[in-house]
């Protein structure tokens, strides 16, 4: 069972940073407008010569 | 737009770049997004442009000195788009904070009770043969994750259940406070004398279900919310305010008292005020409900949403002065929102009667266990136990899963719910008042005798119609099939627009200009308008009509029940023939705001729950007097605001259907709710006979909470 010591913190890690980047992205506005993230998925914006 | 448009109120500074939310109409897919962003990037001085479509909002940052707001709209325009400034208010972005905080609760309960789920699902399946060392480690790992997440993500519950207790009244947060701190409570005891069980993962669970109820609800609030202020935004006008002795178009909501603006015929009266020079007939129909016309000259009072009808008015803005309409109308409102007795929602009451009972319960069970002489441990664990599988999930899930469910399929019928408890006081209506102008009517004036006219000979006038700005031109101007106007069009003031079509002179005006013989007037506040072309000749009859499915929809309502009245501030002899068509036999005309008031409090004193639709600013104190409330969104903005709901388009039927749909979302609501006590009916003896494992309460919360979700999802089925 010695194993989980190192296990158990790093499934705690592994969430806590999943936690993280969640509120990083609430933070940073990325789930203000979801049906306009959706819809710039289809247009090639970046592909675009002018 | 020749003259210059001010829109400096609505735009923000901050080093050498300018900042303004623009409302935009008519976004409707993909490639909208582009369109708008890469046509204003192209424009010199845009640093960015970006819509978001999930609010149909645009926010523009561009250097100011070289560019100004009013170029940004013209651009806007150009491309293909109308966009108004829009101010947001403190309350949205309130609301905006506190939905951020919903969501960042959520994701710490969820990101807790997946991990303490893992933990006692390996002490559950490893039951039997875990070292007791591993398993206090894992409870006292739980302990770690739960106790911090409870005391971050159970705040939404704990203040609001606080609230109530300190206000000595029981909402639904206050069994659920009780339930989570109490099995945390108990699950640290117990992990700290070795025990077998312990609840961290119901705890974290618990409130994982909650918040996603509340964020969803939340969530649908603030759309709806969204698309109401974006839609006031798009309806207000600009006015032109004299600067000196220059002319400026401004929004109606940067007028200050003591401004004088200049209202043209056609315009919309900006705000409250008294006619400096001019003279002209002005429509009051949004205000009061008359659909006569009202003779204004110097001195005389305007007010905020009539229609200056003839002349040319300077006006002088007035903050609301005393003995006016709008005072009057303030005043009433006041007293109407005051003794407006609150309303207790389904939930709370809910909470009321189970909250004691399952108190009782446990106590009983501590009791029993007691009496039954089990050791105090054993029959305090018990009766804790009972509180925690009695803790309403299920109960609490019950009506805002209904409540988000119903409210987005009223969304998608065109009706957007102002209040939360909205659905619930629609379901309980039994009599219906109606306001005539512009409720049962169409805010705009029709030609009512279009079908009787030669089509040829309408097309025409109508087409004519499309050059003039008089608002009775506008009414023939609605009936026009091609929208293209004529060449060369000229305008009489006062007189009518004459054009050569085909090297003959075609008019449309008063029946003089048109040498037309004037022919009496056949219901009052019908306005005649003539069109003479070639000989042939033709006078349309322009008056309020009623909207095309009213008769239906009034038929509709009686087979639901419901007793229909109507309640106009228009003159009796108007009323008349629309409560006769309708066949509405109890109406009343000529009633002043307080004789509105007074006529619902009757109702309501007879023991009737009046649902009132009104769009007049003399109708806001009778909205906010009556159970609830809805508006046509052409109301008057005080109107709007007063209402607990409004309705788009020009249909009286969302009436209908919102009725049906309230009545469909509370039936879900009392299943949900029942579907909550038959778990509880069965879960509590097994509570009470000490069976329950944080298993069997991990299971039963989440079964419970899913079934009331799945039956919630039931009030979308189309009417």
């Amino acid at each position: 069972m010695n194993v989980l010591i190192y296990l158990v913190p790093m499934a705690l890690a592994l969430g806590l940073t999943g936690l993280a980047a969640f509120l990083w992205s609430l933070r940073n506005g990325q789930y203000d407008d979801i049906e306009g993230a959706a819809l710039r998925a289809l247009t090639d914006h970046d592909i675009q010569t002018r | 737009m020749s003259e210059a448009l001010d829109l400096s109120t609505f735009v923000q500074h901050h080093d050498g770049t300018a900042h303004i939310d623009l409302a935009i109409e008519g976004v409707g897919c993909a490639s909208c997004i582009r369109k708008i962003e890469d046509g204003l990037m192209r424009v010199p001085g845009v640093v960015e442009a970006r819509l978001n479509f999930t609010n149909r909002r645009l926010s523009v940052d561009w250097h100011h000195n070289e560019l100004a707001a009013a170029d940004v709209i013209a651009a806007l325009e150009e491309i293909g788009y109308r966009a108004r400034p829009f101010q947001r208010e403190r309350a949205e972005t309130d609301e905006a904070a506190h939905a951020r905080w919903l969501t960042r609760c959520l994701a710490v309960a969820g990101f807790a009770a997946m991990n303490i789920m893992l933990l006692s699902v390996s002490i559950w399946s490893g039951a039997g043969d875990m070292p007791q060392e591993t398993r206090d480690f894992f409870h006292w790992l739980s302990a770690l994750i739960a106790l911090p997440t409870a005391a971050y993500a159970g705040q939404p519950f704990f203040r609001s259940a606080w609230r109530a207790i300190r206000a000595r009244a029981l909402n639904m947060d206050v069994p659920i406070s009780l339930g989570v701190l109490l099995a945390l409570g108990m699950s640290v005891i117990e992990t700290a004398s070795h025990a077998h069980h312990a609840y961290f993962d119901s705890a974290t669970m618990l409130l994982f279900f909650l918040l996603c109820g509340r964020a969803l609800d939340h969530a649908m609030r603030r759309k709806t919310r969204a698309v109401a202020g974006n839609l006031a935004a798009l309806k207000a006008d600009f006015a032109h305010r004299f600067e000196g002795v220059e002319l400026v178009q401004v929004p109606a909501a940067a007028l200050k008292a003591a401004d004088r603006v200049l209202v043209r015929p056609g315009d919309r009266v900006p705000a409250d005020g008294v006619v400096l020079s001019g003279a002209s007939e002005i429509d009051d129909s949004l205000v009061t409900g008359e659909t006569l016309r009202r003779v204004v000259t110097m001195g005389g009072l305007l007010y905020a949403g009539a229609v200056n009808f003839s002349g040319t008015l300077t006006m002088r803005v007035t903050a609301a002065g005393s003995g006016t309409l709008i005072d009057e109308v303030e005043r009433l409102l006041e007293k109407a929102v005051t003794a407006k007795s609150r309303y207790v929602r389904l939930a709370d009451r809910a909470a009321r009667m189970y909250a004691p009972v399952v108190h009782a319960t446990a106590a009983l069970t501590l009791v029993g266990w007691l009496a039954a002489d089990a050791s105090a441990h054993d029959a305090i664990i018990t009766a804790v136990a009972v509180l925690i599988i009695t803790c309403p999930c299920a109960l609490a899930l019950a009506i805002p899963a209904v409540q988000v469910v119903a409210s987005g399929a009223l969304f998608h019928a065109g009706v957007i719910l102002n209040s939360g408890d909205a659905i619930e006081r629609l379901a309980e209506v039994d009599t219906v008042v109606f306001d005539k102008t512009g409720t049962l009517t169409l805010p705009e004036p029709r030609v009512a005798n279009a079908s009787s006219i030669d089509a040829v000979l309408l097309g025409k006038a109508a087409r004519l119609a499309l050059s003039s700005r008089h608002p009775l031109a506008a009414a023939v101007a609605r009936e026009a099939r091609e929208r293209v106007p004529y060449e060369g069009a000229s305008e009489e003031p006062g007189q009518g627009v004459n054009v050569m079509i085909m090297g003959t002179e075609a008019r449309l005006g008063s029946p003089a200009f048109c040498s037309v013989e004037k022919v009496e007037s056949i219901t009052p506040g019908t306005s005649l308008i003539a069109f003479s072309h070639n000989g042939e000749s033709t006078i349309l009859q322009v008056r309020q009509a009623l909207r095309h499915d009213a008769i239906k929809t009034a038929a509709a309502l009686r087979a639901l029940g419901l007793k229909l009245m109507i309640l106009s501030g228009d003159r009796a002899d108007a009323v008349l023939p629309i409560a006769s068509a309708l066949g509405i036999a109890d109406w009343r005309g000529a009633l002043s705001p307080a004789e509105k008031i007074a006529a619902i409090e009757e109702l309501k004193a007879n023991g009737h729950r009046v649902l009132m639709v009104g769009d007049g600013l003399n109708d806001a104190p009778a909205l906010a007097a009556a159970h609830v409330s809805l508006s046509p969104i052409g109301a008057a903005d005080l109107t709007q605001a007063q209402a607990d709901a409004v309705f788009l388009g020009e249909r009286l039927g969302p009436v209908r259907d919102t009725i049906v749909m309230a009545r469909r979302a509370r039936r879900l609501m009392h299943q949900n709710l029942w579907l909550a006590v038959i778990y509880n009916v069965i879960a509590v003896p097994v509570a009470i006979a000490g069976h329950v494992t944080p298993l069997i309460a991990a299971a039963a919360m989440s079964g419970s909470s899913i079934l009331v979700t799945v039956n919630a999802l039931r009030a979308r089925r189309a009417s």
